[in-house]
């Protein structure tokens, strides 16, 4: 990818300008799904979309409506490229990770389109550093075909007694298995490790159990390595969905709202590992 | 097997486990008529730790009819049944605890708040029954405090520490870090706390003696003791003679088991176990409690401080006290160097130099269920580097 000749005077030619008076609001959510150095980023009028897969088995998505930006300029219908998510997050906090009330990394990112880099003005307290991000072609996000329309299951938790739930997963065990049922045990996450086997049961008429909806009992595994990185977005958010479909792939979305209190979300799709019978 | 537990009382069975953790990597659990079991002990069987749960204590107790069941499990695998502490309380409920015999797994069923179900099922090992023998109540001395003033004590010394020595007179004791190794004599720092008779609940001196055992197993107890609340006993004799830690409540009872280091200057040459004749200690310098005075006294040529005249390892007559003091306290504590067998290999865990406690691994009788067991037992199982030293009642 040539680098870009450009000066560093303002100039027309960005196809995506957009500005944030507060860097976490971007930073905190890409740290939700960071498992892979690599991130397609695709930018419609409607906002910034990020997207990160893993083996062609998981693939986590994180949603910044424009109206979280404070400027959000785009000139095409669509705009896509990929960076190194890692060494993004590590301009996007090259002031430091510090939360003092009241002092506020301010963001302005530019891109200039097709082969140029990705450029970000990063401003705190008066000081102003510039980085230049290579920029590769976007690889085409992985379709796992999840709709709506084709989902047997699907519960709305409150995520704090669920994060107790996943920091206590028994990580020797290999898969998570996840069960959703109209009936007994309703929604049980299961693990299998050294010692044994665990289960959490969430009963349907739970308090943080803000919807349920099971048509169909149905048990399917994931590989534990592949749900690990979800726990960081779970961390962030207010609260999940848990969504499976007739293929048995598991559809997590999180509600998480920023330090300004808007909303954003941030998705995660795995691939079921195997048939299991019912047990 | 059908026992629950709860409210409060998880919280205190989760940090029983935590507590036996300390000690080794294997619970036995064994469920008795006078109640729940739960007991580890170190890979050099040089502590011992036992917790009694009362019938009480479980708002439901059940055990199997007929033969005991013993089993034993990796601690690690049940203390991740009871995995944050600090959120046990104020999620938890009740915990069941179920035996299902045809599959051999333990079920650890925890109650939550918001009705969820977390339900752990453990595999075990059949196993012996593990018990210490010991008799606590015939020992010469007996001191109870409140786990508070142990806390504070033993937080003086490092936590890297491995072993600690406490000395006891008619009317104070000494808490010493234990420094054996004649290389670090020169370069260690050397602690050393009072504590009169009356910051104690109850002070019985039987004779004056000084016992050095493993600080860790020690810090494990009163972990568990401060969260309680309950006083701590300590019941010993002389050095050589494993020391108690006792934990009671009317739900509960809980012993620690520690052996303690040997005299060994005098161990190997004469080969039993009975007291030596000791040249009487110098008088308590203590008194005055005057650091300077203290301080003073170890440089000049009189005769070193108070530490050194209640020293645990005291010479045997062949080691005077008319030497120079810094050569009589390079002697002293070469006094049971000599006797030592490896004193180059630092790197061997220090339960080495402890005698091993005797453990009946046969099925007590019904009389002695519980561990106020037993004034003399066969030896049954030692540890094969203590075969040149003498055998224990």
């Amino acid at each position: 990818m040539p680098l870009s000749t450009q000066s560093q005077t303002e100039g027309d030619n960005y196809v995506l300008v957009a500005s944030l008076d507060n860097v976490r609001n971007l930073s905190n959510i890409l740290k939700a799904i960071t498992f892979k150095d690599h991130a397609i980023f695709n930018a419609t009028p409607n906002g910034l979309k990020v997207t990160v897969e893993d083996s062609k088995c998981l693939q986590a998505n994180a949603f910044i409506q424009a109206e979280i930006f404070q400027e959000f300029t785009i000139k095409e219908d669509s705009v896509g490229f990929q960076v190194n998510l890692t060494v993004l997050l590590d301009c996007l906090t090259i002031f430091g990770g510090s939360t003092v009330p009241g002092v506020a990394t301010a963001l302005r990112m530019c891109y200039n389109g097709y082969g140029y880099p990705l450029t970000l003005f990063l401003e705190e307290g008066g000081v102003v550093t510039v980085c230049k991000i290579n920029t590769q072609e976007p690889e085409e996000p992985i379709d796992f075909e999840f709709c709506s329309t084709d989902v047997t299951n699907k519960v709305i938790l409150q995520s704090e007694s669920l994060k107790e739930a996943f920091s206590e997963l028994d990580m020797t065990s290999e898969v998570l298995q996840i069960t959703m049922s109209p009936s007994q045990p309703y929604f049980r996450l299961s693990t299998f490790g050294n010692s044994g086997n665990a289960h959490y049961d969430y009963p349907k008429d739970s308090d943080i159990m803000e919807l349920f909806q099971c048509t169909k009992t149905q048990t399917n595994r994931y590989k534990m390595s592949l749900l690990k990185p979800s726990t960081k977005a779970l961390a962030l958010s207010c609260k999940v969905s848990v969504r499976t479909d007739s293929r048995g792939f598991l559809s997590l979305q999180y509600l998480v709202r920023n330090d300004d209190g808007q909303i954003c979300f941030v998705e995660y799709y795995c691939c079921p590992d195997e048939e299991v019978e019912e047990e | 097997m059908d026992c629950v537990v709860t409210g409060g009382n998880v919280k205190v069975l989760a940090k029983a486990i935590h507590s036996l953790s300390r000690i080794g990597d294997e619970l036995y659990l064994e469920p008795q008529e006078d109640g729940l079991a739960l007991r580890s002990v170190n890979s050099s069987r040089s502590a011992y730790a036992c917790f009694l749960f009362s019938p009480l204590f479980f708002s439901r107790y059940t055990i199997p009819l007929g033969h005991a069941f013993r089993c034993k499990m990796a601690i690690k695998c049940v203390q991740a049944v009871f995995r944050s502490l600090s959120s046990l309380e104020k999620t938890v409920e009740k915990c069941h605890i179920e035996l299902d015999g045809e599959k051999s797994r333990l079920t650890f069923t925890l109650h939550c708040k918001h009705g969820l179900l977390k339900t752990h099922n453990l595999s075990f090992q059949d196993s012996e029954s593990l018990q210490a023998v010991f008799d606590k109540e015939s020992c010469a001395n007996m001191l109870r405090a409140q786990p508070r003033l142990l806390v504070d004590t033993v937080l003086h010394f490092p936590p890297s520490l491995e072993e600690v020595s406490v000395s006891v007179s008619g009317e104070r004791v000494w808490f010493r870090n234990h420094v054996d190794d004649e290389a670090e004599q020169s370069k260690a720092m050397l602690t050393e706390l009072c504590l009169s008779s009356d910051e104690f609940d109850h002070f019985a001196v039987g004779a004056q003696t000084s016992i050095t055992f493993c600080l860790k197993e020690l810090r494990g107890l009163l972990v568990f003791a401060e969260s309680t609340g309950l006083p701590v006993s300590m019941y010993f004799d002389e050095s050589g003679s494993p020391v108690v830690l006792s934990v009671t409540d009317s739900v509960l009872e809980v012993n620690f088991v520690l052996a303690t280091l040997s005299d060994d200057s005098n161990l190997c040459n004469h080969n039993n176990n009975t007291k030596r004749a000791r040249s009487p200690p110098p008088p308590d310098d203590f008194m005055t409690d005057d650091i300077d005075s203290y301080l003073i006294a170890m440089e000049t040529s009189e005769l070193a401080g108070p530490s050194d005249a209640l020293a645990p390892r005291s010479p045997s007559p062949n080691h005077t006290l008319t030497t120079p003091p810094s050569v009589a306290m390079r002697r002293l504590e070469r006094g049971e160097e000599e006797e030592e067998e490896d004193t180059e290999d630092t790197e061997r865990p220090p339960n080495k130099k402890f005698r091993s406690l005797f453990f009946g691994s046969v099925c007590p009788s019904d009389s002695q269920l519980t561990n106020q067991t037993i004034k003399s037992q066969e030896v049954l199982a030692s540890d094969s580097e203590d075969d040149t030293q003498a055998s224990l009642p």
